[in-house]
């Protein structure tokens, strides 16, 4: 009874605020209903008993690509009413295309339930044994029989951030304010940097 | 295997189904607004998190949990590498119109 209580109440929850993120004016908003249907989708994962992605959700997608989002719709100074033109005019072609799209979804999951499809890993060996919390289960297989999976997710992240760095990096010209001469700063030495002084009582100092 | 009493896979199917054409809709309805249709994207995947997710638990093979953490990772890179091009585009142009975006078009 609980679970159908919470399921409804994460399922109704995550499709509103989608429903918002799509159509809200300020995109601030839309943010913030993003974080809300990424919360109320990590209950949902909690429900079926997937903690660490629950977890994984929250942590990835509201600690960081949301506050990306948000960083970046703040940072931009852009008159955002002007963007919302061609909204009445895309909005009967956009909902044809997504009915269309739903009941092929439908289709599929009544194809689904009449059965006939073999899922799943055979040999079982992909299965939680008794007794196993659900994060040991995923960490013994993401560091056995997925870690080559594990590293290429790494090398992907790595190669994002070198290129998110790359493309935003600004080098300032010689000589404007804020330029970095790498080889200067390396090169400075102890001497260059402090002076020993003794002064006599009562006397100021000359740099 | 997952039992909650009434709520098979395909509830969560359905409303995974939902949040997709959503995704979807989105980026038809926002078609200037880039941010807008990046935070599209990010529901669509969402959406595919929850259906490998749902199929997971239901069906005892956690291998579909692995996925949905590489779907995560995919997920964050692209939002990263978007949002940076978002930025120098801005900054060349000062807009982030996407429908002026055809100089390529030859």
């Amino acid at each position: 009874m609980i679970q159908t209580l919470a399921f409804y109440l994460f399922a109704s929850l995550v499709i509103g605020s989608a429903v918002m993120v799509i159509m809200a004016r300020n995109p601030v908003h839309s943010v913030l209903w993003l974080i809300l249907a990424f919360f109320n989708a990590a209950g949902l994962m909690v429900l079926v008993g997937a903690e660490f992605i629950a977890m994984l959700l929250v942590i990835v997608y509201v600690g960081a690509v949301a506050v990306l989002f948000l960083f970046v719709v703040m940072m931009l100074n852009i008159d955002f009413a002007e963007m919302r033109a061609g909204f009445i005019k895309n909005f009967p072609l956009g909902i044809l295309v997504a009915l269309i799209l739903f009941l092929e979804l439908f289709v599929g999951l009544v194809a689904y339930g009449a059965g006939g499809i073999q899922l799943g890993t055979p040999d079982g060996s992909a299965a939680a044994r008794m007794g196993q919390s659900n994060i040991e289960a995923v960490g013994a297989l993401l560091y056995g029989k997925y870690v080559f999976l594990f590293e290429v997710a790494g090398i992907i992240l790595l190669v994002a951030m070198i290129g998110a760095i790359v493309l935003t990096h600004r080098q300032r010209p010689k000589g404007a304010r804020g330029h970095q001469d790498i080889g200067k700063q390396i090169r400075r030495r102890p001497d260059d940097a402090t002076v020993m002084k003794q002064p006599n009582i009562g006397k100021g100092v000359e740099l | 295997m997952t039992d909650l009493g009434g709520i098979g896979v395909e509830h969560f199917i359905v409303v995974s189904a939902v949040l997709f054409v959503l995704g979807v809709l989105g980026i038809f309805l926002n078609r200037k607004n880039v941010i807008v249709i990046l935070m599209a994207i990010e529901l669509i995947l969402l959406a595919v998190n929850l259906n490998l997710v749902a199929f997971s638990a239901f069906m005892g093979d956690l291998t579909g949990q692995v996925f949905a953490m590489l779907v995560l990772t995919v997920a964050a890179a692209e939002a990263a590498i978007g949002l940076a091009i978002l930025v120098i585009y801005f900054r060349a142009n000062g807009t982030i119109a996407v429908d002026d975006v055809n100089r390529m078009k030859g």
